[in-house]
């Protein structure tokens, strides 16, 4: 088991491979996991991002060891762990609750790892104060964990999942039960761990923010499947469907049917131009279009689409607004206005909303029952 | 009643601005002083009937038959008396072990089932609860009978018979049935309230299962374990109906004994000081276990323990 500290040049993290991982409760037909397949390289900070119950975490669990495989594999470094316990597989966890144990001291939690492992009495100490002084908790050692407030227990579970030098550590949203200010502090806390450390990270959540400020990769979850895996760019500039588009970030969607390089939604024909139009093919297909691409005022350029619109609210929000419209013919969408551009629109305003072609990504609509009308992805 | 006084202050603050802890409210803070009439009831019966012929038993016993303190070097030097103390300590201590060793595994599987499965386990703890407590005894009479049900079943394995009505083995055996819901509730509260993932933590960390549970599970029991324990064991050392069922005079417990003062002796000093006695070791006990848990409970905030002990 190595022991050495991630100096530099240690060895940096491990990779993670599941292939045709499955999961399967007793007594429950569907899968929570359904044969899923993730290559999670050396180093890498991946995020496992879904709804609650898309199977993200009953993944994580399984890496960590505390779900039984139901079958596949999971390759640590190309050897199979799925059948090995969680003590024996080497990999840091941090909880959302921060299972911190509460008749321990922020040192002794620190600790308890390194006396598993019977590491010498003067190297724990060493390294439990270079693993506080690591979270910035250096004066905190010998509080109790009821005594440190949120943020700090969890970074003190931060500390004591690394300090053994694992090769990968898993988060289970682990800023979960922590408030907006704090989470965003604490996100650059585990982003300089990341840098600092070198190994795997694996991170689990459901907040798509989160994810796409953290992630070298994200891996998106679906029904115990995953439906894309790619950089954060990659997932909301190229997303593969309509799920996906709407997961990460706000989106205008156009739902309707292609013709002809065209897409007909039944009340207006618009401009798909070209991105993600193989990947739609025929058939039920939706056209995204992200709220910051959309401008007021008639697109300049041909081959464009502008749509005539009627304001119904403009929203403030500081650096931008949001400009919520209902197009003439159906359907409700919204401009994200940096530039305040249009000046003084209010609602009840007549504007014309317009876009580039290539703003627009098409993709297979996977989910035409529940939204039949084009609308803003949830807002935030 | 001033509903808005100043005891509902701002909780202190815990450092950074961060998802405030657990409220750690303990009720005698939170005590308002007009709720105190609250208690006045309670502290009437108690100064009647127990505070008043307390101190009574305790003037009893330095008066009668004569003043001074010759009740207490009588039992002090009374052969009898000394090892009915002693014997009265090591079946109570004895009756605390077997209820422990039988109620935590019950109990730690309490905690893992879920829903209708654990409602079934409290059902089976708490039927003999609510049954009359003579009833239970006079059967544990009938069963430990030298042709008794327990011993016909010894004999078929050829272990038997043995003797157990009359002896000590037979009323541990009877007490630890009649004491086992009051080890099995707050054990079972304490370990309700353990987080499940903090052995999860454990085993992440590198822990094997065993060590897990040494180094994390069991030190969070321990409040529920001191409360079961202590309530066992206070009950344990005043219990007078079971041991004189189904034990012998031969075999007599200390209520057993007063008793015999009082009834067959009339010696009400001698009474006195033992009572006094067996009020004396009980708060020695309470206290101590109340140091241990307080020691304990100064480096992690759980109401667990007194949530258990409050349960019964």
């Amino acid at each position: 088991m190595p022991e050495t500290p991630n100096a530099p040049g240690a060895p940096a993290g491990a990779s993670i491979e599941a292939e045709a991982l499955t999961k399967v409760y007793k007594g429950s037909a569907l899968p929570a996991v359904d044969a899923v397949d993730l290559t999670i390289h050396a180093g890498e900070f991946m995020t496992l991002l879904g709804p609650s119950g898309s199977g993200k975490t009953t993944t994580l669990n399984m890496i960590a060891g505390f779900e039984e495989v139901t079958s596949g594999r999971i390759l640590l470094d190309g050897d199979d762990i799925a059948r090995l316990p969680p003590y024996r597989r080497n990999l840091g966890m941090v909880f959302q609750n921060y299972a911190l144990f509460p008749h321990m001291t922020a040192a002794e939690n620190i600790a308890f790892p390194l006396r598993q492992r019977k590491v010498g009495r003067p190297e724990i100490d060493r390294r439990v104060r270079e693993a506080l002084e690591l979270v910035h908790l250096g004066e905190h050692a010998d509080r109790m964990p009821t005594q440190l407030s949120g943020g700090q227990q969890q970074r003190v579970a931060l500390a004591r999942a690394v300090v053994f030098a694992p090769r990968a550590l898993l988060l289970d949203e682990p800023l979960g039960a922590l408030d907006k200010k704090l989470r965003e502090s604490l996100q650059l806390e585990i982003a300089r761990l990341h840098t600092e450390l070198g190994i795997t990270f694996v991170f689990v959540t459901h907040d798509q923010e989160e994810a796409l400020a953290l992630s070298d990769r994200i891996a998106v979850f679906r029904d115990g499947r995953i439906e894309q895996v790619g950089t954060p760019a990659e997932l909301y500039e190229r997303p593969v469907s309509r799920f996906v588009a709407t997961f990460l970030g706000d989106s205008n969607v156009f739902a309707g049917t292609v013709r002809d390089g065209r897409l007909d939604t039944g009340w207006c024909s618009l401009t798909t131009g070209t991105a993600g139009a193989s990947a739609a093919g025929t058939g039920p297909a939706a056209l995204v279009v992200r709220p910051e691409n959309l401008r007021l005022g008639v697109a300049a350029d041909p081959g464009a689409n502008t749509l005539s619109a009627t304001v119904t609210d403009v929203v403030y929000q500081g650096a931008f607004r949001r400009v919520l419209v209902r197009f003439d013919g159906g359907g409700a969408g919204q401009v994200r206005d940096t530039a305040g551009t249009g000046g003084a629109v209010a609602a009840g305003d007549r504007v014309e909303v317009g876009w580039a072609a290539e703003a627009g990504v098409l993709v297979p609509d996977d989910e035409p029952a529940a939204t039949p009308e084009p609308e803003p992805a949830a807002a935030r | 009643m001033a509903v808005t006084s100043d005891t509902s202050a701002p909780p202190a603050r815990t450092g950074a601005p961060g998802r405030v802890p657990p409220p750690r409210t303990s009720p005698r803070r939170v005590a308002v002083r007009g709720v105190a009439l609250l208690a006045v009831p309670a502290v009437v019966v108690l100064v009647v009937f127990f505070v008043v012929p307390a101190l009574r038993l305790l003037w009893l016993s330095v008066t009668s038959p004569e003043p001074g303190l010759g009740n207490y070097a009588a039992l002090v030097t009374d052969d009898v008396a000394v090892t009915v103390v002693l014997r009265t300590l090591g079946m109570a201590a004895m009756v605390t072990v077997v209820c422990l060793l039988v109620a935590y595994p019950y109990a730690y599987l309490m905690s893992l089932v879920s829903g209708r499965w654990r409602g079934l386990l409290l059902a089976v703890v708490l039927i003999p609860f609510w049954t009359s407590l003579m009833a239970r005894t006079f059967a544990w009479v009938v069963l430990l009978q030298d042709n008794g049900i327990v011993n016909r079943a010894l004999d078929t394995v050829g272990l038997g018979p043995v003797r157990l009505l009359g002896t000590t083995a037979g009323v541990t055996l009877a007490m630890a049935q009649v004491m086992l819901p009051f080890m099995v509730l707050p054990v079972y509260t304490t370990l309700r309230g353990i987080d499940r993932r903090l052995v999860d933590a454990a085993l992440s960390l590198g822990a094997r299962p065993v060590v897990a549970f040494l180094r994390v599970y069991l030190p969070l029991s321990f409040p529920g374990v001191a409360a079961g324990a202590t309530l066992v064991m206070v009950l344990s050392l005043g219990f007078y109906v079971t041991p004189s069922l189904v034990g012998s005079p031969q075999q007599s417990m200390l209520a057993q004994f007063i008793a015999v003062q009082v009834n067959q002796l009339v010696n009400f000093g001698g009474a006195g000081a033992l009572a006094v006695a067996l009020l004396v070791v009980t708060l020695v006990l309470v206290g101590g276990v109340q140091l241990l848990t307080r020691t304990k409970g100064s480096r992690r905030a759980t109401g667990a323990g007194v949530a258990g002990g409050a349960l019964v």
